[in-house]
């Protein structure tokens, strides 16, 4: 056998969970080619970034059956995820969520569960973002929006960004570079706090978070 | 484990898409990549392997574990250490995930796997889980 399966901690991922009780969380980093999704998720990732292999047809349908991948012209996909735990029992996964339109049927898998979105943006080509966006409000997730600086790339207002990018006046606009950690946290916790803002109470009283564990 | 009360509610979807998976895999569609996969240890099933037993624990498989395919054998052998979500699974698998889907809905059915929801307790408001992820990401800031 495999003798890597044997030592997993060893092997290319990453080690076990350390027990059943926790909770398994999904954010989403969206963005086009070369944005820097697998950097910010590396920078928070306490395994290096694994991925999967996503199978889909060349027509674009995600194959989710063994016998589709014979009878089927195929393509494979790589999607990197990485993970956190928190405090509190919560095991935080970061899912790389690619921008590009021939990828919706991978999205809807991808973004099932997932509390929300951070979208990454390159002010070198803000226009690819469009396709991201798009992406992200069809599957109903909330998001905030993080520009990623690159050298050489041009530094607009955040007025000028906002209106270019056509957000909503509450959707978070935030800098953030995706190789710091203290920024790509930040970056997150924006994105948590506006979906936490747009989550209705449930009942009549919500009990404080710092619950037993 | 009960389910019915779990069904998706219209509009918001966060919590709801992982229930419909609880205790028992049903298709593989349904199985997110963060369904949490661990061996069964039910008395009749399939000994977890290394979990307890004499020392002279047969080297081979029981019957049922013997009729599996190799890959949902290593399968098994990736969990015997303890828990993983779906999606690392399918890397410690070197497997599509797709495959691994199919795999463990049928390691599900025929009781060697058990699969449970991301989010363990049944009803966890959706508001209780971003307030337990924003504690964690303000706490992991600031040390």
């Amino acid at each position: 056998m495999d003798s890597a399966l044997s030592s997993p901690a060893s092997g290319p991922a990453g080690g076990h969970l350390a027990d059943m009780d926790q909770t398994l969380v999904k954010l989403l980093v969206a963005g086009p080619f070369g944005v820097g999704k697998t950097t910010f998720i590396r920078t928070l990732s306490e395994i290096a970034p694994l991925h999967t292999e996503e199978v889909m047809t060349r027509g674009g349908a995600l194959v989710d059956d063994l016998a589709g991948l014979r009878e089927k012209s195929t393509t494979t996909v790589a999607i990197d995820f990485g993970r956190r735990t928190l405090p509190g029992d919560v095991v935080l996964y970061l899912f790389g969520a690619p921008g590009q339109r021939r990828f919706q049927p991978l999205w809807q898998d991808i973004a099932r569960g997932a509390l929300g979105a951070l979208v990454l943006v390159d002010t070198r080509r803000l226009d690819d973002s469009f396709e991201v966006m798009d992406l992200v409000e069809e599957a109903g997730l909330r998001y905030a929006v993080a520009v990623n600086p690159f050298p050489g790339a041009p530094s607009h207002s955040t007025e000028k960004l906002r209106d270019h990018l056509d957000l909503h006046p509450d959707t978070p606009l935030v800098h953030c570079d995706a190789r710091e950690r203290e920024q790509a946290t930040d970056a997150l916790i924006a994105l948590v706090e506006h979906v936490l803002a747009h989550t209705p109470e449930r009942g009549a009283h919500t009990p404080p978070s710092g619950e037993p564990v | 484990m009960t389910g019915a009360s779990g069904r998706p509610r219209p509009g918001r979807r966060l919590v709801p898409a992982y229930l419909a998976a609880y205790g028992r895999a049903g298709p593989a569609r349904t199985l997110d990549r963060l369904s949490l996969l661990h061996l069964a240890a039910t008395p009749d099933g399939p000994p977890r392997p290394g979990a307890t037993g004499p020392a002279t624990a047969p080297a081979v498989a029981p019957p049922s574990a013997a009729a599996l395919r190799p890959e949902e054998r290593r399968l098994l052998e990736v969990l015997r250490p303890g828990a993983l979500p779906l999606a690392e699974a399918a890397v410690h698998l070197r497997l599509p995930l797709s495959v691994v889907r199919v795999l463990v809905a049928g390691l599900v059915d025929a009781g060697h796997l058990h699969a449970r929801p991301p989010v363990p307790r049944h009803l966890m408001p959706e508001r209780e889980i971003l307030e337990k992820v924003l504690d964690g990401l303000r706490t992991l800031k600031s040390c």
